[in-house]
């Protein structure tokens, strides 16, 4: 084996050029792999970060009749708190959230809009909604960045809101945005207005009412009698198919790259084994088995490899050393209606280099196998005279 | 007997100059607004904040909880039918030749973009089963007397919680209606006009709704033309003949 190893680096460094331009496509099709698995893994988990801070806690119960993809069932989808929950809300545990549909009226347009009842004093998401307990006559909101766009709103906009009480009558205020906060999770922001829990109950006559509870890290698992719990897969399940998706479609272009590199390896082995007769020839004639042969031209082949890793390291490290640093800066977030940062910070584990590392050392030994293989039916006399076979 | 006569003489004058009560009143409008049967044309524009729009229909409806409507044009809307028995509403559409019933909250919708919704359309109580009323007081709407009704819900399930009427004090029609939310927040404006007479009862031809919340003109309800007490076929009242 060693023989086989020195025998191949000594070949390969010989063959100059050639090899120079093999090792660095394939050193390219191994960084961009690892750049860009680092760009989705570094999305995935600023994004389940950002909406378990913002959105939806370690969990939330949910009341039985609520669906977050129909409106229509927001009406009938609340109900009131037992004894237990109330004593989780007080101690911070559990935060209420009650949703109402309305519509609210921006310079005389109508908008359908959610209107969310939340504690102020919660602690178990970022939402910045303590403003909302100030107590001066004025029922103040706060709104997301998308939804001032949307509405054209900013702080201290004065906004007529219309809703339905829980008998369906129709009621309408003045409510004044009191801030606007800004976060990556479109789902706490799009169309949303936040009031305060106690006011929305009393809008709708629903005293000790909820929607949904989002329980933070420090409520104890456990079921809750009428709520249906919805454990973070089920509340994640759209930003994971998100991320499926793109890995996918990435994975044809980390595909094709790494299909050309191994294209070009496999060219060289074929050339190789033509030219090189003599020197096949002579090692079958000093003692050598066909298949020791055929080892040390895989070998040779898969060195490609080796070289490629290392070159790859010597300006892939630095570049992600960098990216990792400042980051790529899309500025497109805001946007969009999918969980992504501004910029986006790539993370790349272990598990990643590792296991490109792998794809690419095997890929490129079984390219350089294949052509070795005809090695093992050549006649060694007619290979030591170079006749063509 | 001198005493009997002056005493005779002032009841009438009281009769004749004293305004008569809410219910009254409310009574009488309905009795000029509903019918046993009716048959109309009518043309919907609804100013949107770019375009108008007009609708063409023709309704055959019974009572307050039957009714049949046929859009007859634009062509994008026309063959599209909606009937309406007590408190369930299907809509056809030849476009995609399938009858879809519009219930809960699919109730609230706009009907066509305009400012009416299809609750509006299905909510057939009687004003006096609703809503307590009150004589407000008689005022001059244009050039004609009117009485000023208050109303106050004194049912939960109602989508307006307080309106306020202004009836025409001699031919009993309403001139103008508004709604308020529970907060006494004007939300929506009716205003009636074009009042006719046909078959011997006065009848509004022209019905302005606007949402008070929103910008634009409204929407304009014009009747072309009126039947009452005809003939209608049963069967124009069932699913079947959405799709005839």
């Amino acid at each position: 084996m060693m023989l086989a190893l020195k025998l191949a680096f000594k070949n390969l460094l010989g063959a100059g050029l050639r090899t120079w331009l093999n090792v660095s496509v394939l050193s390219f099709a191994f960084v961009l792999i690892i750049f860009f698995n680092g760009m989705i893994d570094g999305w995935n988990r600023q994004g389940r970060k950002d909406t378990i801070a913002w959105e939806t806690g370690k969990g939330q119960f949910w009341h039985p009749e609520y669906d977050r993809y129909d409106p229509y069932t927001i009406q009938a989808s609340n109900g009131l708190m037992s004894d237990e929950i109330l004593k989780e809300t007080e101690s911070k545990r559990l935060v209420p959230i009650l949703v109402v549909q309305a519509t609210a009226f921006p310079q005389g347009r109508s908008l359908a809009v959610i209107l969310k009842g939340i504690d102020p004093m919660l602690t178990v998401l970022e939402l910045p909604v303590s403003v909302l307990s100030s107590d001066n006559g004025i029922d103040y909101a706060v709104i997301g960045k998308r939804m001032a766009e949307a509405a054209k709103l900013k702080v201290g906009d004065k906004l007529l809101i219309r809703w339905r009480d829980k008998n369906g009558t129709f009621d309408a205020r003045e409510i004044q945005i009191a801030e606007v906060f800004k976060c990556d999770v479109p789902g706490a922001d799009n169309g949303q207005i936040y009031l305060s829990l106690q006011t929305l109950q009393e809008m709708m006559e629903l005293k000790n009412h909820a929607t949904y509870l989002v329980a933070g890290e420090e409520f104890e698992d456990r079921e809750l009698e009428n709520w249906v719990f919805r454990d973070l897969d089920f509340l994640l399940e759209d930003f994971n198919k998100i991320i499926s998706a793109k890995k996918a479609g990435g994975s044809i272009m980390q595909i094709f790259m790494l299909l050309i590199a191994l294209i070009a390896i496999f060219d060289t082995q074929v050339l190789s084994i033509f030219r090189r007769q003599k020197e096949i020839g002579t090692y079958i004639a000093l003692g050598m088995t066909r298949m020791q042969v055929v080892g040390i031209f895989t070998v040779e082949g898969g060195a490609h490899s080796i070289l490629a890793t290392i070159l790859g390291a010597m300006y892939g490290i630095p570049l992600f050393l960098f990216l990792n640093k400042v980051g790529i800066s899309f500025g497109v977030g805001q946007g969009m209606d999918i969980t992504l940062a501004e910029t986006i910070y790539p993370y790349y584990s272990i598990r990643l280099i590792i296991s490109t590392i792998l794809l690419v050392v095997v890929s490129a030994t079984i390219v350089s196998y294949l052509p070795s293989r005809k090695i093992s039916k050549m006649k060694p006399t007619d290979a030591l005279k170079g006749k063509l076979q | 007997m001198r005493k009997v006569v002056v005493l005779f003489v002032a009841l009438i004058s009281f009769a004749a100059f004293t305004s008569p009560d809410a219910k009254e009143i409310l009574d009488k409008v309905d009795r000029n607004m509903s019918s046993k049967n009716r048959i109309f044309e009518s043309s919907m524009i609804i100013h949107g904040r770019r375009a108008t729009r007009t609708i063409n229909s023709i309704s055959y409806s019974v009572g307050n909880k039957k009714s049949f409507t046929e859009y007859l044009s634009p062509a994008r809307e026309q063959g599209t039918k909606m009937l309406k028995l007590e408190d369930k509403l299907w809509i056809y559409s030849p476009s995609t030749d399938r009858i879809i019933q519009i219930s809960g909250h699919m109730l609230r919708q706009s009907v066509m973009g305009s400012d009416l919704s299809y609750e509006d359309m299905l909510d057939d109580r009687k004003l006096t089963e609703v809503y307590t009323s009150t004589l407000a007081g008689k005022e001059k709407l244009g050039d004609r007397d009117v009485f000023v009704l208050d109303l106050v819900a004194k049912v939960d399930d109602v989508a307006y919680f307080a309106q306020k009427i202004w009836v025409d004090a001699e031919r009993f029609v309403p001139l103008k209606q508004e709604l308020f939310a529970k907060s006494g927040q004007l939300l929506k404006r009716t205003e009636f006009s074009d009042v006719k007479q046909v078959q011997g009862r006065w009848f509004p031809m022209t019905i302005v709704y606007k949402d008070m919340l929103k910008e634009g003109s409204g929407t304009e309800f014009r009747i072309t033309s009126i039947k009452f007490d005809q003939e209608i076929p049963e069967y124009l009242f069932s699913k079947a003949s959405l799709k005839k």
